[in-house]
């Protein structure tokens, strides 16, 4: 084989390698990626990894992948997440687009942040919100700041605005009554 | 009750008995053509093993049909397009008059079905199952959450898709009591197949009944398995989606569960309501219906047992 | 020394001498990828267009083994999903539309009489970016990046909301791919039919093939860009964040509809017309006489094309849009059957007026009536607004259109390929086992898709990947996929006849079918140059009438690439019109708008950075490569 071929067939390989992780859709959480960090932080035996190592296989795993951010981005909104932090701007809660982090900006810290609140108002959610979608939920905080890979990333929302009960756009507008002063 | 064949040909509603008279039209008039036109396909190829040469008669002769050819189709389409046009203005009279108003609301992957009432204390809040008295006149006021589905049950109407950002509407007159099965006609993600509901159509008295014990609230668990079984809902990832009246459980982004035991079908026609089936899917909703929003929750196995008992008892 | 010209000076050999050394291709690599020789560039079309055909019928097979029985666990919904938008679009977008220009584009040129098609770069251009575009969305169908949301896309389950990652990104750029390369195309055979005609060759004495390839391309011409409007949208909303389709915003989800659409119809009968074009080349010869009813013929297809823009509306019955203007859909979807039942009744007619000579291509020709009309009648069905309210969507649609789609098109297709293998070839295809052939597919077609009609009646919704049992549908399903084995057989031993005769089928004379139009009046396959001497059509059927000696004209110079341009309508000798040169630039240029469109998949900007190496390769397509000619002499007819 040529070098050139072999470059080639390299450069596919790792093409399809990204491709294959980035768009798959993980409907399970992968075996030994759905436990939180303290399991890991606490007993490197459980699990065999170190705390460095399985925040960057995390990283990977949720934050390279497309799914993942946009079922990220679907809980965002379905537990009202924007109720606090706004769409990543903040209000009552710290903003989330920033690269200013409170108690840390790695995946495992928002992971902890989520699943075990924080004071001054941050519930605790473990137990609550199940570990691969905590996982997907910080995947997508940091994605916000502009973390991950861009081509992995959601665009912009579709429907924010309008609830389906309110998304009536042919009721007849009623048109208000003219204002005699004028 | 067992369910009825859900087929176009066997109307069972008053919009599908005409759309059924419009397709024996159809049938017939296009089974006539198709008959005439093969006849003389035939005709020719049998002709081929003769040797009658073609004069110049034989194609005045093939001139002629071909008119009365053009005639019969002009006439037929004629009388198709009207007969359709006739058909669509008798769906838009029947059911004119609503006695029973629905608001259903397509989500992927489920139906939220809702009784709009003018006394809003008699709204009831439900899922994937519809209840209707027969012989009512029903409207449902269709939208969507996300993205585009489609209401159809074959027995009763033809198909209107639900479009978020507009409303539609669809009419149902049932004539018959019974089950009828209920699809997402418009492909809308990952598990479109498993978007289905059922339609019961039941005696007036039978309707009323079950109205009543919608609006009667949860059943309020007495042993203690079904107690623990509460406890595990209302202390799990449960209420952060679901709703059963009377718990600290409130959300809307996924079923009403408050008397989720009275329905026949789970995850919107995936499995049918067993002990067993919820038990799997309740331990695996991913391997069930793959895809679908419901993640996967890990519980001990105490607390399983208690939660699918619990469930279980929501009639 | 004047130039040297076709006439008294050279005899026939030292005539094709010089021809060949003006018109051959070069050899090499270089002249691989720089001819601009229509055969070649259409030869490459077909079996491009072949292996998608292939590639997206084995998809289909595992649709069906999936679909088989109920509760199926074969292939999971995510890849079922991609596996449908994939075959979907690989049929309509990189098989049916390209295949039928493909034909044109080899056998236009020789029908018409001339030397090559019209803007010959332009159609190289369009190969390539053609073949880009196919390769892109497989490859990236291979990284599981295949789009997943239905060929038709519907916002917003096609939007950045429910569609996350960049699947549909692929599938939009696709879309602009394979339109531009079908724009391009069209404007070169319109531009051919309709200025490049042997002289004599009247509209009124077009054959039928002609008057089919230019009502397509036409139709192509308005279509298309309403398609590559809508996926440009799309990719806008899913890239930049704007809301052309957002409800929420202003935009509106059924706008992708009208759009798609709108596109989306005519479509359909770009694909089908064509076939009508060679039903009734293999229909006249085959019968022995010109075809029935030719005015009536060509007034059909015009009108068949006109309407195609007026039904869109009927796929979109449901969305509930007013009732009282669905109902002029109605009318007008059932008027288009009006065309299509007299052309469908000319040609039985032809048939029965004239002594058929049975062979295969008239044996796929018979399959397609009685496909093809079936498909139609329940087409009839569909265009009735309440009636399509139950059928919509469901499995009756996919029995309706793969009658129309597959009887009306493909059949003929491979009637088509028969017929004019030998011209391509050289050689004949084996009749007996084209009869194999036509019954493994004609029992395998209707076995496999028949039952769908009876499934869709029975409740079953399209596009989904696995069925509860106890709804009645697991028998016909099974049946359905046995059927598509027996399909998959037929495809299988029209390949292998293709293969084989190209090496061992008995060798084919110029005109082997004894037909009338002017392609068979060429050695099996044509020189480069198609014809020695441009010829001149004095009437109807050349061939027939001028049975052993063809009017030609001479005048036109052996030593440049040279042709005739003629009047529109009467196709009077106007001008000697230079042709182009292989180049390597349609090539270039088809690199450079390939690859900025793949990377505006990924980044906006890549618009703007990607628009100056285009711009390098259009002047230097665009070079003069000839100071302009200085004799100005007349054509000598």
């Amino acid at each position: 084989m040529c070098s050139r071929c072999r470059v080639l067939s390299a450069a596919i390989v790792l093409l399809a390698l990204a491709g294959c992780q980035r768009e798959k859709r993980h409907f399970e959480a992968p075996p030994g990626t759905d436990f939180p960090p303290t399991q890991v932080t606490m007993s490197p035996l459980v699990t065999g990894v170190s705390a460095t190592a399985f925040r960057e296989q995390q990283t990977h795993i949720y934050e390279d992948n497309a799914y993942h951010l946009s079922e990220g981005k679907r809980l965002f909104s379905w537990f009202n997440c924007a109720g606090c932090h706004g769409h990543g701007g903040g209000n009552i809660g710290p903003a989330l687009m920033d690269e200013e982090w409170i108690y840390g900006g790695d995946i495992d810290a928002i992971y902890l942040t989520i699943a075990q609140g924080r004071p001054n108002g941050m519930p605790a959610f473990a137990g609550r919100i199940p570990a691969q979608q905590i996982w997907q939920l910080a995947a997508y905080v940091r994605s916000l700041g502009g973390h991950g890979p861009k081509a992995a990333r959601p665009s912009r929302d579709d429907h924010i605005q309008i609830p389906a009960e309110q998304g009536r756009r042919d009721e007849p507008v009623v048109p208000a009554p003219a204002d005699p002063s004028q | 009750m067992s369910l009825s064949a859900h087929s176009v040909s066997q109307p069972l509603g008053v919009h599908a008995e005409h759309i059924a008279f419009i397709w024996h039209a159809m049938l017939g008039a296009c089974g006539l053509m198709y008959a005439l036109l093969l006849g003389f396909l035939v005709m020719t190829l049998l002709r081929q093993h003769r040797s009658a040469p073609a004069g110049v008669e034989l194609e005045k002769r093939i001139e002629r049909t071909l008119i009365l050819w053009v005639g019969l189709i002009v006439v037929g389409l004629c009388g198709l397009t009207l007969a359709s046009f006739l058909t669509d203005r008798a769906l838009v009279r029947a059911a004119s008059e609503p006695q029973i108003a629905l608001r259903v609301i397509g989500h992927q992957w489920w139906w939220q079905v809702e009784y709009v009432d003018a006394d809003n204390s008699q709204n009831v809040r439900t899922a994937n199952e519809i209840h209707l008295p027969v012989g009512a006149q029903v409207h449902i006021a269709l939208s969507s959450d996300d993205v585009i589905h489609s209401f159809w049950v074959p027995n009763l109407n033809g198909k209107r898709d639900l479009i978020p950002g507009r409303s539609t509407e669809i009419r149902l007159q049932p004539l018959t009591t019974g089950r009828f099965r209920g699809f997402c006609a418009e492909f809308c993600g990952v598990q479109h197949a498993y978007m289905q509901f059922e339609v019961i159509v039941e005696s007036a008295q039978e309707f009323a009944a079950w109205k009543a014990r919608q609006l009667a609230g949860a059943v309020t668990p007495t042993d203690p398995l079904r107690q623990a079984g509460r406890d595990v809902f209302e202390r799990a990832a449960c209420p952060l989606c679901h709703a059963i009246a009377g718990t600290n459980a409130a959300a809307s982004t996924g079923p009403d569960l408050s008397h989720f035991a009275s329905r026949r079908l789970l995850a919107a026609g995936a499995l049918t309501n067993t002990r067993d089936h919820l038990r799997a899917w309740l331990q695996n909703p991913q391997r069930v219906k793959p895809g679908n929003h419901m993640p996967v929750v890990d519980l001990p196995g105490r607390d399983m047992t208690a939660l699918v008992a619990y469930l279980g008892s929501l009639q | 020394m004047s130039a040297p010209r076709d006439g008294e000076d050279f005899d026939e050999a030292s005539t094709a001498q010089q021809l060949t050394r003006t018109w051959a291709t070069p050899r090499g690599w270089w002249g691989a990828l720089a001819t601009v020789d229509h055969k070649d560039i259409a030869r490459r079309y077909l079996v491009t267009a072949g292996v998608f055909f292939v590639g997206a019928g084995m998809l289909a097979f595992v649709m069906r083994l999936q679909l088989s029985r109920a509760e199926n666990t074969l292939i999971g919904p995510d890849l079922y999903n991609q596996l449908f938008t994939m075959h979907g679009t690989t049929m309509m977008f990189l098989f049916a539309v390209p295949v039928m220009q493909a034909v044109a584009i080899y056998l236009v040129p020789l029908i018409a009489g001339t030397r090559a098609i019209a803007f010959p770069r332009l159609t190289a251009f369009s190969y390539w970016i053609y073949v880009f575009g196919g390769v892109m969305v497989w490859v990236a169908f291979a990284l599981n990046i295949g789009p997943d949301a239905g060929w038709f896309a519907y916002t917003p389950l096609s939007g950045p909301q429910y569609s996350p990652g960049k699947r549909v990104d692929f599938w939009a750029q696709m879309i602009t791919y394979t339109e531009v390369s079908g724009l391009a195309t069209a404007v070169s055979i319109v531009a051919t039919i309709l200025k490049m005609r042997a002289p004599g060759m009247s509209l009124s004495r077009m054959p039928l093939f002609l008057w089919a390839m230019l009502v397509t391309n036409l139709m192509v011409l308005f279509a298309m860009p309403a398609v590559m409007l809508a996926s440009s949208f799309l990719i806008m909303d899913r890239l930049v964040g704007t809301h052309f389709f957002n409800a929420a915003e202003g935009g509106d989800a059924l706008l992708w509809q009208h759009l798609f659409w709108f596109f989306g119809h005519p479509e359909v009968y770009i694909i089908f017309i064509p076939a009508l074009g060679m039903v009734s080349s293999i229909v006249a010869t085959a019968a022995r006489r010109p075809i029935f009813a030719y005015p009536l013929m060509v007034l059909a297809l015009i009108a068949i094309s006109f309407m195609a823009f007026g039904l869109w509306v009927h796929h979109m019955f449901a969305t509930g849009l007013p009732r009282l203007g669905n109902s002029f859909y109605t009318a007008a979807s059932m008027a288009i059957s009006l065309p299509s039942g007299v052309q469908i009744f000319c040609w039985i007619a032809t048939l029965y007026l004239g002594k058929a000579r049975f062979n295969v291509a008239l044996l796929f020709v018979i399959g397609f009536i009685v496909i093809f009309v079936l498909g139609g009648l329940t087409g009839v069905m569909l265009a009735s607004v309440p009636l399509d309210l139950q059928l919509h969507d469901t499995y009756f649609v996919v029995a309706h259109f793969h009658y129309v789609l597959i009887g009306g098109a493909v059949f003929p297709l491979i009637g088509a390929v028969y017929y004019w293998y030998p011209k391509v070839v050289g050689r004949l295809l084996s009749e007996r086992l084209g009869k194999w052939n036509f019954w493994t597919l004609f029992i395998g077609f209707n076995v496999t898709f028949f039952p769908m009609h009876y499934l869709g009646l029975a409740g079953m919704p399209r596009r989904i990947y696995t069925y509860a049992s106890g709804l009645g549908w697991d028998g016909l399903n099974l049946l359905a996929t046995l059927g598509a084995s027996l399909l998959g057989v037929g495809v299988l031993l029209l390949l292998v006849n293709m293969i084989r005769s190209a090496r061992v089928g008995p060798l084919a004379s110029p005109n082997p079918w004894e037909a009338g139009t002017l392609e068979w009046a060429t050695t099996s396959p044509p020189p480069p140059y198609n014809f020695p001497h441009i010829p001149l059509v004095t009437a109807d059927e050349p061939l027939w009438r001028e049975r052993d000696h063809l009017s030609v004209m001479r005048g036109l110079r052996l030593d440049k690439r040279e042709l005739v341009v003629t009047t529109v309508v009467e196709a009077r000798a106007d001008l000697r019109e230079p042709v182009a040169r292989p180049s390597l630039w349609p090539l270039l240029t088809a690199i450079a708008t390939g690859g900025m469109f793949l990377a505006s998949i990924f980044s906006p900007w890549a618009v703007v950075a990607g628009a100056a190496p285009i711009a390098v390769a259009m002047i230097g397509w665009f070079w003069p490569d000839q100071p302009p000619r200085a004799d100005g002499e007349d054509p000598e007819p």
